[in-house]
């Protein structure tokens, strides 16, 4: 079973565009929805306000890994950490990385997210709770994705 | 660091496994793997199907078996004199959808992201 998420998109879009997009924190927060409080600083925690329509009441954090200029942009982060009374600084995040790549129509954008293997139960549990619907009927039967790797 | 058996796992690393439970972790090792393949197929064995064919003793193999027990992927009873395992696959699916749920998001954000830097 994989312990981690991989997604390609090509955008009609230059490298320069897609790298700012990514890593100026306001064109960021755009897109993925956050109001963040400055600019992303490797090393340095991210911080602000998530502005997704009913969860506007949480704050979305993150620790910036890498910043290397129109090629690859990283950070750690606790996905879907949606309770706000809890501390989850002392679990293992997991990684998430944004790579470019050029192409003749434009941007090949490459995200990895790993390390999953160390998520506790009682936050997935949590997560589904916070999805609405739309996912639950994509559950795949276990017995056929096992017998799938014998 | 306590001693190995010849599968590379101690006594130290299965109580670790059984008490931070987690089914990924669990799931990340070969042997183990193909006992969920094995038990997957719906029918209980014992230790001695379950070792068959392994290459690994049956010492190892309950061991392996302890660990899965223990995030809750597989379930133990006894059946006269031997054990008989059986394979539980609600952990896994909880794993899937919070997997799937994660790789949704990204799916929405990144066609954000397209909107975004296109128009």
């Amino acid at each position: 079973m994989s312990n981690r998420i991989e997604k390609q998109i090509e955008l009609k879009a230059s490298v320069s565009r897609v790298w700012r997009a990514l890593t100026d924190y306001h064109e960021f927060g755009e897109w993925f929805r956050v109001k963040l409080e400055g600019p992303f600083v490797p090393g340095e925690v991210s911080r602000g306000m998530i502005t997704w329509p009913g969860y506007e009441h949480l704050v979305w954090e993150a620790v910036v890994q890498k910043v290397e200029p129109e090629q690859l942009f990283s950070f750690t982060w606790h996905p879907y950490s949606i309770d706000p009374t809890k501390d989850y600084s002392k679990e293992t995040p997991t990684l998430v990385e944004f790579m470019l790549e050029k192409t003749a129509a434009g941007t090949l954008l490459t995200v990895v997210e790993s390390g999953f293997e160390n998520i506790p139960e009682e936050r997935r549990a949590l997560a589904f709770r916070m999805n609405d619907g739309g996912w639950a009927q994509q559950v795949k039967n276990i017995e056929i994705h096992v017998t799938e790797r014998s | 660091m306590s001693q190995k058996d010849p599968d590379g796992m101690s006594t130290v690393e299965v109580a670790e496994w059984q008490a931070k439970a987690p089914v990924f972790a669990a799931l990340g090792d070969e042997t183990r793997l193909s006992l969920v393949v094995k038990l997957g197929r719906g029918q209980p064995c014992s230790i001695a199907q379950l070792t068959e064919g392994t290459g690994l003793t049956r010492q190892a193999v309950t061991k392996h078996l302890r660990v899965l027990e223990g995030v809750g992927l597989v379930r133990g009873e006894r059946s006269g004199r031997e054990s008989l395992f059986r394979f539980d696959p609600e952990p896994i699916r909880e794993m899937k959808q919070y997997l799937d749920l994660v790789s949704e998001g990204w799916d929405r954000a990144l066609a954000r992201l397209r909107s975004f830097v296109e128009d």
